[in-house]
Order: structure tokens, then C-alpha cells, then sequence
């Protein structure tokens, strides 16, 4: 009878699925928050501790609290963060303007070859990122395959050059983060209802309307999610500067390397980091209020 | 007589390797809500979507309230769509969504605002205006979309199966709803559907499709009544068909001598002069049989069969009947639930009767194939 009884009661069965439903969650982000808490969040204590430490690497750090270590990178160094931000935005706009017609043209006229633009677009980044880097530091040598040519049709001073320019650093970083800002932007563009498109054909709206109207503004979050794969790598990265930009174009990311790898100077190379990436994520924040990530929510 | 408003003059429309649209001249009235049926891949569409100018037609020319609109992309036709999934822009509210085509038109901005309150009031979906369709239900947003065109007062209002993505409950509504919009707009509307009832229930006229042409075209009631081939009787609606062949004709009745033996009477005029001498269908509607004990004579005048009750279904408003007939065919018979007499019993032997008038002969047609099932 009792047991009967227990049986029958729908509570207790649930109890128990309702426990899981509640830890569910936790523990699906478990293995990714254990990740970020070890591999991120304690480097990055680690790092902003080291920042506020003197001494050197003979006589060891200690912890001093040197808050001035930050006027001082800032205000020492702020031509390389301005020139960072200038080279990274403008290869992220360089590659938004390149990346969209491509994206554009494959999401909406690919056709059953969709998949084979796809990998054709990926596959020049089967190579590694530095070798790449170096084939177009061949490519735009003075002497090299293209210029040289040109000059040697006379159709080009001689005087004229790329490399060791922030030209040819802008047009690597451009280079190096196209598919980062090119597939964003296809899945967004493939994923836009096609009978959307035909109701604004329908309701008067002309192509170039249509595209104004309808397509872009419904391609916000791959333009979104493109800028901002794009931006953050490329405002820290220092391996096209350190190749294609000689020794006038560096960026900030030249500097820390510079201080942590040669200088030894750790406090100093932290707070580099640290300004650069509280200046990243203040940036972001301002840039998603503008574009509105909420709005980005419903458009899905 | 009422002017012409769609004119298709032997339109065919032919893709990679398949011909959709098959030589096909139609004339859509003003003011009709004319419907076209068929199963999957019959060329409904196609032919909706080169009246709206989505589609050019290979061979042929597209009319529009007489004017010669073939090569017209969409935009420059005064007509409008309303899609199969409503298509409504997501990223715009209901008010912008309704007011995109005026805007696009330059419409000055007061005129707008009264127009397209005006278009939602229509469709009763007044107060929405703020709502991205992304917080609506489907009806409401099927709704919205019918606003977003009729906004525009189009000479023709194309509907490619607006309806599918609803349940049954909200279609049947929507569908009285769309023919009260019809009647207050006086607007023409050309309806695509594979729904035999939706088609009925809305249409003036309507028109049945298969691999490309039209098998029928008319009113409702004359082309459930009077089925011109095989294919639409059992499309539209339930047929019973027995094969048979035409025989004598006397005081304007037509003997069909059925393949199982008996035979039954036609009025010749219910008869297509081209089916002498071929192997016909002869068909009747289930509702149009009464059922009998097979007992004594026959009424005289009737045509009737003898089969035997396989199965009784009780659906409420009526009873439904499954009845072996000759030839071991199955019969259906819906019979009205006026609960006066009891339900004959699986296993009975029975007789089916009705009127000459109520039969038809139809020419046979190809079974409907796995393809044209799919929807």
C-alpha cells in the first residue's frame, strides 16, 4: 500500500529530473569556464600582478605596486597603440569591403558549387600564417615578381616601393584575416530568407533598393561578427609588421614582444598588454551599443 | 461581361529538362477570386509566378488588364504577392513592413499613415503596428503580409499557398477571412493551392492542373459535379469509378455497360461526345448514394449496384461506408447522420442507388505518381 502509493506520486520522480534540469546548465559550461578560469583568468591576475612589480631580470621582480608603470606606458608608447588601432581598422575595413561582394556573390549566385568557393576562398590558409606572410613580403618586394615587372615596363617609378611600408603591413593583416570576416559574412548572407528578397522585388524596391532595405540591414551581425574577429587579432598581431613592415611600421604587439623577449623588461610588456586589451574590450562594448547586439538577437 | 484582367496566351514554360507550364491560355475575369489546384509539380506555380513576374515564360505572352507585361521584372507590374512563408522583413516593425511598397513609391508620408492604418484595420490587425514579426503568430503574420500588399492597391493579388504553414483550425478561418477581404477590396486574386476543400470553399473559379495544362477550368460546383477526366474526379473530392463502356442512347439516356457486367443510364448530355467507343470511367460522388437492403426490385429510373458492406466508420455528421462492388471494387457512400435508420452491419449485402443525374463519364488519366503526392 505504501509503496503503491509512492509509486503513484508524480513529485518524487520529478524531483530528481528537476535537480538535473537545474545543474544542467553549470555543468554544460563547466569544461569551458574550468578553461578560461585556468588558461585565461590566472595568466591574466598573474599578468596584471607582474605588471605592477620593479626589479629586473638579474636581481628577480618583487611586487611594489608600481601603478606609475602605466602613465608611463601610455604615454611613452601611445604613437604604436594609435598606429595599431589605424592599421588594424583600416585592414578590417579593407576586409569587410573585399570580403562582402565574395561573401555576397557565393551566398547568393554560388549555386550547387557553393561549397567548392568555399574551400577555394580557405585554401591559401592551409598554409601557415608566417609563410603566407612571407610570400607576400616576395610578392611586394621593391625588386620582386609584380613590382619589378611593372618598373621594368616603365609603368612604375623606380623609386616607387611597398614593403617596409604601413601599405604593405595593412594589406598583410588584410590578407592574413580575410576568412575571418568573409564566413561570418556568407552565413549570415546564405542564411537571409530568399523569399524575403523576392517580397521586396514584389513591393516596388529596385535591386540597388532591395539590397539598401533588405540585405545589408539583415547582414548587420555577420558585418558584426566579421569586424570583430577581424579587428581584435589584427590591432594586437605583430607578425606582418615584424615582416612586411621593416623597422618604422611597428605596431604595439612589436613592442610587447620587444620588452618581454629581448628587453626583459616584464612589468613594462604586461602593461602594454593590459592597456591594449582594456582599451580593446572598452572599444567593443561602444562598438556593440552602436550596432545593438539585441537587435542582432532578433533578427535570428 | 466583365473585362479581362490576367490574359496567358499559350504560355509554355520550360526548364533544364522539364516543361512546367505546357502551352496554357487562361483568362482571369476582374474582380474574380479564381483558383488554381493541383498536385506537386503540376505547373501551379510556375504559372502563378510568371503572372508576378518572378518567372519569364519560354514561349507566350502575359497579359495584365490588356497591356503586354512578358518582360516586365515584378516591380514595374500592378501586382502583388503574398508568399508561402510570408516573407516579411524581419528586421522592420508592422507598421514599416506594411508601408515598404507605398515608401518605395514615394507616397507623401500623411498618405502613408491613412493607408496603411487603413490596410491593417482590413485585416483586423489594427494596434500592431509596433510588433517586429518575429513576436507574432503565424496567423498574425500571414495577416500583416496580406496587409503589406493589398497596401497597394493592386490590380491583382497573387497567393502562393499563403495558407500552408497554418494549422487546420486558423485555415479554415483564414480562409472565410480571405474571401470577406476579397469581397470588401473587389480586389482580383489568383489563388495557388493543393488543397481540393480551400480551393472550393474560396474560389468563383477555379482551374485543375496537371503536368503542365489545365484538365478543367469553372466554377466550383460544376467542376465537382461534372468531372471532365479521371484525374479531377478523384482530386477533387472522392469519386467512385468503375470501368465501363459506352452503349446505346435512347429518350436522351446513354447505357453504360460496366466491365463487371450490369450497366447503368447517363443523361447524354452529361456525356463527352469524344469518349465513344474508348474505355471510359463512370462515376458517381459518395454522397449522391443511398444505401439498400438488397431486397425486391429496384426502383425503376435509378441506376444502382450490388456489393457488400466491408466497413462502417462513424465520423458524427455522417456515416462513412466501405462498400466491395462489382468487380471487387471499393466503394465509399457518405451517408448524413440523421439517426433515423440503423447502420447496415460489415458483412451485409447491400444496394447502392442513384440518380442518372448524379453520374458522370470521365475519360481514364494516369494514376497520380509518388512525385505529385509530395507537397
Amino acid at each position: 500500500m505504501e509503496q503503491h502509493l509512492q509509486s503513484d506520486r508524480p513529485g518524487v520522480a520529478r524531483h530528481g529530473s528537476r535537480l538535473g534540469k537545474r545543474l544542467a546548465p553549470y555543468l554544460l559550461i563547466s569544461p569551458g569556464g574550468l578553461w578560461l578560469g585556468i588558461f585565461f583568468l590566472v595568466p591574466m591576475l598573474a599578468m596584471l600582478s607582474l605588471s605592477l612589480q620593479t626589479g629586473s631580470i638579474d636581481t628577480g621582480f618583487r611586487q611594489t605596486w608600481n601603478f606609475g608603470v602605466y602613465p608611463h606606458a601610455i604615454g611613452e608608447y601611445h604613437k604604436y597603440f594609435l598606429r595599431s588601432l589605424l592599421y588594424g581598422g583600416v585592414a578590417s575595413a579593407a576586409t569587410l569591403l573585399i570580403s562582402y561582394p565574395m561573401s555576397y556573390w557565393i551566398a547568393f549566385h554560388g549555386g550547387r558549387r557553393k561549397t567548392t568557393y568555399l574551400l577555394l576562398l580557405l585554401l591559401p590558409f592551409f598554409v601557415s600564417f608566417v609563410i603566407r606572410t612571407l610570400a607576400w613580403g616576395f610578392i611586394l618586394s621593391d625588386e620582386g615578381i609584380l613590382f619589378g615587372t611593372l618598373k621594368s615596363w616603365h609603368l612604375l617609378p623606380s623609386s616607387f616601393r611597398v614593403l617596409n611600408t604601413g601599405t604593405a603591413v595593412v594589406s598583410g593583416i588584410a590578407y592574413n584575416f580575410l576568412p575571418f570576416m568573409a564566413l561570418p559574412l556568407y552565413v549570415t548572407l546564405e542564411k537571409i530568407d530568399r523569399s524575403v528578397v523576392a517580397a521586396a522585388g514584389d513591393l516596388y524596391a529596385s535591386k540597388r533598393e532591395t539590397f539598401l532595405r533588405v540585405i545589408l540591414p539583415l547582414s548587420v551581425p555577420g558585418i558584426f561578427a566579421g569586424v570583430l574577429l577581424t579587428l581584435v587579432p589584427a590591432v594586437g598581431d605583430y607578425v606582418n609588421a615584424s615582416i612586411l613592415g621593416g623597422t618604422e611600421n611597428h605596431m604595439i604587439g612589436n613592442i610587447i614582444q620587444t620588452e618581454y623577449l629581448y628587453n626583459f623588461n616584464y612589468p613594462l610588456a604586461a602593461a602594454l598588454s593590459f592597456v591594449l586589451m582594456a582599451g580593446m574590450v572598452i572599444g567593443i562594448l561602444a562598438y556593440a551599443r552602436v550596432l545593438g547586439t539585441r537587435e542582432i538577437e532578433e533578427y535570428v | 461581361m466583365p473585362d479581362i484582367d490576367v490574359r496567358l496566351e499559350r504560355v509554355t514554360k520550360q526548364f533544364a529538362d522539364t516543361v512546367a507550364v505546357d502551352d496554357l491560355s487562361l483568362d482571369i475575369e476582374e474582380g474574380e477570386f479564381f483558383s488554381m489546384l493541383g498536385p506537386s509539380g503540376c505547373g501551379k506555380t510556375t504559372t502563378l509566378r510568371m503572372i508576378g513576374g518572378f518567372e519569364e515564360p519560354s514561349i507566350g505572352t502575359v497579359y495584365l488588364g490588356g497591356r503586354d507585361v512578358t518582360d516586365l521584372p515584378p516591380y514595374k507590374r500592378d501586382v502583388n504577392t503574398v508568399f508561402q512563408s510570408y516573407a516579411l522583413f524581419p528586421h522592420l516593425d508592422v507598421f514599416e513592413n506594411v508601408a515598404f511598397g507605398l515608401r518605395r513609391k514615394k507616397v507623401p508620408k500623411d498618405e502613408i499613415t491613412a493607408r496603411v492604418n487603413e490596410a491593417l484595420h482590413l485585416v483586423e490587425m489594427t494596434g500592431f503596428g509596433k510588433r517586429k514579426p518575429s513576436q507574432m503568430s503565424g496567423g498574425q503574420q500571414q495577416r500583416v503580409a496580406l496587409a503589406r500588399a493589398l497596401v497597394n492597391h493592386p490590380k491583382v493579388l497573387l497567393l502562393d499557398e499563403p495558407l500552408g504553414a497554418l494549422d487546420l483550425k486558423l485555415r479554415k478561418q483564414m480562409q472565410l477571412e480571405l474571401k470577406r477581404i476579397q469581397q470588401e477590396v473587389g480586389i482580383t486574386f489568383i489563388y495557388v493551392t493543393h488543397d481540393q476543400e480551400e480551393a472550393m470553399t474560396m474560389s468563383d473559379r477555379l482551374a485543375v492542373m496537371r503536368y503542365g495544362k489545365i484538365e478543367q477550368i469553372g466554377p466550383p460546383e460544376d467542376v465537382y459535379e461534372t468531372p471532365a477526366t479521371e484525374f479531377v474526379a478523384s482530386f477533387l473530392g472522392a469519386s467512385n469509378l468503375l470501368d465501363g463502356e459506352l452503349g446505346r442512347q435512347t429518350d436522351g439516356n446513354t447505357a453504360v455497360q460496366l466491365a463487371a457486367g450490369s450497366s447503368v443510364t447517363v443523361p447524354t448530355d452529361r456525356v463527352p461526345h469524344d469518349l465513344y467507343d474508348t474505355q471510359v470511367k463512370v462515376g458517381v460522388r459518395p454522397e449522391k448514394i443511398t444505401i439498400e437492403a438488397d431486397r425486391g426490385d429496384p426502383a425503376p429510373g435509378f441506376n444502382h449496384v450490388t456489393g457488400l458492406m466491408r466497413m462502417a466508420t462513424y465520423i458524427g455528421v455522417s456515416h462513412q461506408y466501405k462498400v466491395e462492388g462489382p468487380g471487387a471494387k471499393e466503394l465509399t457512400v457518405y451517408v448524413q447522420n440523421l439517426g433515423a435508420a440503423p447502420a447496415p452491419s460489415p458483412g451485409e449485402k447491400v444496394r447502392l442507388v442513384w440518380h442518372p443525374e448524379h453520374t458522370f463519364v470521365v475519360k481514364p488519366s494516369a494514376p497520380l505518381t509518388q512525385e505529385e503526392e509530395v507537397e
